[in-house]
């Protein structure tokens, strides 16, 4: 087996030519960028050692050697079309890059700035590196992201502005001739009661063998309101990591929604403090696994301040070799009394060879606290199949009716309903297709 | 030809011999009662004569409408008339009760070649079977029996019932914890649907119900075995004195 030094040896090649590239950069920006690849050296890429990476074995991203994406746009736009929804604002990123000829932010006010991470680096480097700069990361994937720091979004919504509709951010990878990585960065500054629906959508060329490793952080002044829907559609060959990371302020208002549909090997890290006192967060996912996809959930939720709550409902549908990972911290501090969070994870095993790995990980240094978690794990409901049956309805329509009413519940949580509509329309068509296949083993069609 | 023609059924659930060969004629237009003591088989029959795959049948025949029905998987069955109320309803969170009728509804209808109602006729429809078992709309927009009361279930069964108008309807204690009003509206509902062409298999504890639907042929079911069958005054007989005297007449017969 490769050692991890010599695994990491083209991404280091690559880091390199990128410093080199990049010479000209702000002193602050190139500091960040160094400090990253510091950190990266020093933690390595994980390994199954690692306590958080056991379930996951990302030796085929390691063994991959991925160079860094070129400009070469062609095919975005078809890309952008098969996920974009009418929205007040579309802002696309082709290959790491802001893109604004595929971008319509006309739809606006002026109280929200949307910008390439490049160009607001360039206008205010000081500024937008302090904010990018948020220290004490164990996560090797968000060291190598800001090693390789040079474009993504930056959007900001003055104090008490209402963002009317929703922002929809799209995520391009283009097809190549050999794998590509890409490492977006997003930020995202909602100031004091101001409030703001996006949705991340991610795409990529079929068949196409890239990494995207994707790291957003947010922001929530005192009283904002930030709603994030992550539609994950990589390509079936991809790898996807990503980061999200939430900040939130006093009495803010925070919510996840996140439906991973693509991707080989699949790890989303999301990581909210809620570091003012009467702040929530949901933290709503559905995932689809299926052939031998590897989808490993990590949430961690720090209840930093009294009188906070947070609310988590993540939900599998795993087939044929699937693999998922689902790992729920909560932390309650000393201080953080009065908290009310809520945990639940359930998966339903569509095959015998699917498989979940599921760990809640609660850690409460306060007293007088309500904490609950649960998971289950499952198969289809026997009782609720034969209801549905006796009434009429064939086996595959009785089983595409309850898996509806499995995800529908996070579902309905997608406020804007043309989005709504159009995840679920991409969840159910998946779904289809890999039911289809299973069910043509089984002989039932 | 009969309409149900049971003979010497045998049926095992986990290892566990429930029924012992059953034996039972119904024709089209007529309504059978089944009573008997707790756990003497009643439940198994109907849900073995609705195909759930939790009952093996061992031995015996089942003919419906002249065709082989252990042949046909339990939605076939529903899709060619056979409906079964369900002693205990199944809830299911997420999916929508006007939705589903309407889908199992056009299945059977798709079956049947008949056009598949929109939503728009689905909705007129339902509203006057809705109204005719006083059945609350706002049940049709909840989940399928999810949070119903023990009462709301059972009408909401015989509601399912109306809307999609069986041929044989095996009802399992449908009368169990309705009010005395609720009684009269789900029998008022089944007595809609009798005639010449359709029938009913009612199981039931009490004979009250049979005020109400009146019984053609009513059977006592005992340790999985059909032991005694006769006219409507038997359910009385019941009523009076239990099932002690028949367990032996049976076992004597
Ligand atoms: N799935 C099953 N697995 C094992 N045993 C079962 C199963 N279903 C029924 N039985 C057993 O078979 C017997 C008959 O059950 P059944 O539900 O048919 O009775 P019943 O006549 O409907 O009773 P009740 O009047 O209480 O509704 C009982 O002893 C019951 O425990
Ligand atoms: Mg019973």
């Amino acid at each position: 087996m490769a050692t991890v030094a010599e695994r990491h040896e083209t991404l280091r090649a690559e880091q390199e030519r990128f410093a080199r590239a990049g010479s000209a950069a702000p002193a602050a920006l190139r500091a960040l960028r160094a400090a990253g690849a510091a950190r990266f050296d020093a933690l390595g890429l994980p390994t199954t050692r690692l306590e958080d990476w056991r379930f996951t074995n990302i030796a085929p991203i390691a063994a991959t050697g991925f160079r860094l994406a070129g400009e070469d746009a062609a095919g975005a736009p078809a890309l952008v079309d098969a996920v974009g929804v009418e929205a007040a604002a579309r802002v696309v990123v082709v290959n790491g890059r802001f893109a604004p000829a595929l971008s319509t932010l006309g739809g606006l006010a002026p109280h929200v700035r949307v910008q390439g991470l490049a160009a607001a680096l360039a206008a205010d480097p000081a500024a937008v590196t302090a904010r990018l700069d948020i220290p004490d990361t164990d996560h090797a994937f968000i060291a190598l992201n800001t090693s390789f720091l040079e474009d993504g979004l930056h959007i900001e919504v003055a104090p008490e502005a209402v963002v009317e509709g929703f922002v929809h951010l799209i995520y391009v990878t283009t097809a190549s001739d050999a794998p590509v990585m890409t490492h977006p960065r997003t930020l995202i500054v909602a100031g004091a009661r101001s409030r703001l629906r996006l949705a991340q959508s991610f795409v990529g060329a079929g068949g196409a063998v890239y990494l995207t490793n994707t790291v957003t952080d947010v922001m929530l002044g005192d009283g904002a309101f930030v709603d994030i829907v992550t539609d994950q559609r990589e390509a079936a060959t991809a790898f996807h990591v990503a980061a999200l990371r939430v900040d939130c302020g006093a009495a803010s208002e925070f919510h996840s929604r996140a439906f991973t549909l693509g991707g080989r090997i699949v790890r989303n890290d999301l990581l909210a403090r809620l570091g003012g006192e009467g702040a929530h967060v949901t933290l709503d996912g559905v995932y689809l696994g299926d052939d031998h996809q590897l989808i490993d959930n990590h949430t961690s939720i720090d209840h930093a301040m009294p009188h906070c709550t947070s609310h988590e409902l993540y939900k599998g549908i795993l087939d044929d070799h699937a693999r998922a990972v689902f790992n729920g911290r909560i932390v309650v501090r000393l201080d953080a009394q009065k908290t009310d969070a809520k945990q639940t994870n359930r998966a339903l095993l569509l095959a015998d060879t699917a498989q979940i790995n599921s760990n809640p990980q609660l850690e409460i240094f306060a007293d007088d606290v309500k904490c609950t978690h649960g998971a289950a794990v499952g198969q289809l409901d026997d009782e609720a199949m034969f209801y549905l049956q006796a009434r009429g309805l064939p086996y595959v329509e009785a089983r595409d009716m309850l898996l509806h009413a499995f995800a529908g519940e996070v579902l309905q949580g997608i406020a804007h309903a043309p989005l709504r509509a159009a995840v679920e329309a991409a969840l159910f068509e998946r779904l289809e297709r890999d039911l289809a296949r299973h069910d043509a083993v089984e002989g039932r069609r | 030809m009969a309409l149900l023609e049971v003979k010497n059924l045998t049926v095992r659930a986990e290892d566990k011999e429930i029924l012992r060969g059953i034996n039972l004629t119904v024709n089209a237009g007529e309504v059978h009662a089944i009573m008997g003591p707790n756990g003497s088989g009643k439940s198994t029959l109907a849900r073995a004569l609705a195909g759930h795959p939790g009952y093996e049948v061992t031995g015996g025949e089942v003919t419906y409408q002249g065709e082989d029905l252990l042949e046909l998987a339990a939605d076939a069955r529903a899709r060619k008339g056979l409906f079964m109320a369900f002693q205990y309803p199944v809830e299911i969170p997420g999916v929508n009760n006007a939705y589903f009728l309407k889908a199992a509804l056009n299945a059977k209808r798709k079956e049947a070649g008949l056009e598949e109602y929109d939503a728009m006729d689905f909705m007129t429809l339902v509203k006057e079977k809705a109204r005719l078992l006083q059945i609350d709309e706002t049940m049709l927009q909840r989940s399928v029996n999810e949070g119903f009361s023990g009462g709301e279930k059972k009408r909401n069964e015989i509601f399912h019932m109306a809307v999609l108008e069986p041929v044989l309807a095996v009802l399992d204690e449908t009368d169990s914890g309705l009010d005395i009003d609720a009684l009269k509206v789900v029998a008022e509902g089944v007595n809609a649907l009798r005639g010449p062409d359709r029938a009913f298999v009612v199981v039931t504890h009490y004979q009250r119900l049979l005020d109400y639907i009146v019984p053609d042929v009513v059977h006592v079911l005992s340790e999985g075995r059909i032991v005694r069958s006769g006219g409507r005054e038997l359910a009385l007989e019941l009523e009076a004195k239990g099932y002690g005297w028949l367990e032996t007449a049976g076992a004597g017969a």
